[in-house]
């Protein structure tokens, strides 16, 4: 019998899955597999959803089990993690700098444009609650009050890099982007939501 | 120690109301799907769409799960009645203009989002976990309705005239998303649930304030024709249509796949 692959291996062999909607990133850039671990001769490998609709869930559970049956790895079993739930905060820079390269501007993670962001990732993990790391009965929400539509992100245009662009949907191509227009170049393009 | 098998019964109930909601919405915001007024709007609508779809095949294969008969999430959707579906009324109102889809969207969605974020800290870790997922979606969601309707209902004439219509027509509906029932106010005091009175709270306080910046009038409440009826599976006739058109593929081919 083979040596078993190192886990350093594993998550490189994860790195060449591209993200079937996105393929500039692989699926590790995306910050969505999660873990891996072994069970007797079955590896395990837990991935946590986008969003909870998306329709690339599926094809890439089939895309991990085909790239790594072609490496030598014949039982593998998929498991979903729901919490802590993903953010964007987990795509890495190496990501970024794809994303923008192929026209897509990364999430924008500071300042205030990202407060429906910040808003969506105040609530506790589950998990860091289930650890007793935070108690349940932390506020983290206001209470009772209107909350005001947030301005949008300030967005840099990813083609001729200006500042200058405005949002003309909250929503995009796929579930995970929303469409801008760069005033400049005047071109449309996708911005990576910051969830 | 509360009956186990009453608790469970009870919690199948408001796993179900959870599921459908977001099940019979998002098949009605699909139906904009290629019709929206302009693209940017209908593919919004149709992710809006897409991310309850998705949340409702989490709410109700728990369901299935705690119900124990091995009914998975298509089961539910596709083979159940009318009367067994538990889907406030206001979501299965029909489409209307776009102005009535958004209203619907907004009175929604300022429901949804203290109802998740409460959740979110349920004691009972499986809703939990579905519902930290939820919130980060509805988060947007809600963002988008409020800003639109404020848009909207502060914008032209004719505009501001649509969504007035769209809320008074929508408001006598939105009694039951107010009130809570036995079931709620049982699971809720055992921590499993979003307590009721908190989440009427919050939606009073965000639709009133939305409405005020929208220029639009808050419309009277004490009509109380509708409280808990679709909650409790007395719907109004235009879910056997959404029925109809949903669940007659697999009824008719059942287990088809392709």
């Amino acid at each position: 019998m083979l040596a078993r692959p190192t886990d350093a291996q594993l998550w490189q062999w994860l790195g060449e899955v591209p993200d079937p909607e996105i393929p500039i990133i692989s699926i590790v850039d995306l910050g969505i597999v999660r873990a891996v671990r072994w069970e007797e001769d079955t590896l395990i490998v837990t991935v946590t959803p986008t969003y909870s609709g998306c329709p690339a869930t599926r094809v890439i559970n089939d895309d991990i089990v085909a790239h790594l049956a072609g490496r030598g790895i014949e039982g593998v079993r998929m498991e979903r993690q729901l919490s802590p739930a993903w953010t964007t905060a987990w795509l890495s820079d190496e990501g970024r700098e794809k994303l923008r390269d192929y026209g897509i501007a990364p999430p924008v993670e500071d300042g205030q444009g990202c407060a429906v962001g910040k808003a969506a990732a105040s609530v506790a993990p589950v998990r860091m609650m289930r650890a007793g790391a935070l108690s349940p009965a932390t506020p983290v929400v206001p209470d009772g009050v209107f909350v005001p539509p947030v301005a949008p992100p300030s967005v840099s245009c990813p083609r001729c890099g200006t500042g200058d662009a405005e949002r003309i949907s909250q929503f995009g191509s796929t579930p995970c982007k929303a469409s801008y227009r760069c005033r400049g170049c005047l071109e449309p393009f996708d911005y990576f939501k910051c969830i | 120690m509360a009956d186990a098998s009453a608790t469970d019964g009870a919690l199948f109930e408001y796993l179900l109301r959870l599921g459908d909601n977001c099940l019979i919405l998002g098949h009605r915001t699909s139906e904009w799907c290629g019709k929206g007024p302009a693209l940017e709007e209908d593919i919004a609508l149709a992710n809006t769409a897409l991310d309850l779809i998705g949340q409702t095949q989490l709410w109700l294969a728990l369901a299935g799960e705690v119900e124990g008969q091995g009914r998975s999430a298509d089961d539910l959707a596709y083979r159940r009645d009318l009367m067994d579906f538990r889907n406030v009324l206001l979501v299965e109102q029909p489409n209307g203009d776009f102005g009535q889809t958004l209203m619907r969207q907004f009175l929604f969605d300022a429901w949804h989002l203290p109802t998740l974020q409460a959740l979110a800290a349920s004691s009972d870790f499986r809703l939990a976990e579905i519902a930290e997922k939820a919130v980060k979606e509805v988060t947007y969601h809600l963002d988008r309705s409020t800003d639109l309707v404020i848009r909207l209902g502060d914008g032209t004439t004719e505009s501001r005239a649509r969504m007035q219509a769209a809320v008074d027509t929508l408001w006598p509906l939105t009694d039951e998303l107010r009130e809570g029932d036995d079931i709620e106010r049982t699971l809720a005091a055992e921590g499993v649930a979003a307590a009721p009175e908190a989440v009427a709270r919050n939606w009073e306080a965000h639709v009133v304030g939305a409405l005020r910046q929208a220029t639009l009038s808050r419309p009277e409440d004490g009509h109380g024709r509708f409280k808990g009826c679709g909650k409790q599976g007395r719907h109004s006739e235009h879910l056997g249509f959404i029925l109809a058109e949903m669940q007659f593929l697999p009824r008719t081919y059942p287990d088809a796949s392709w």
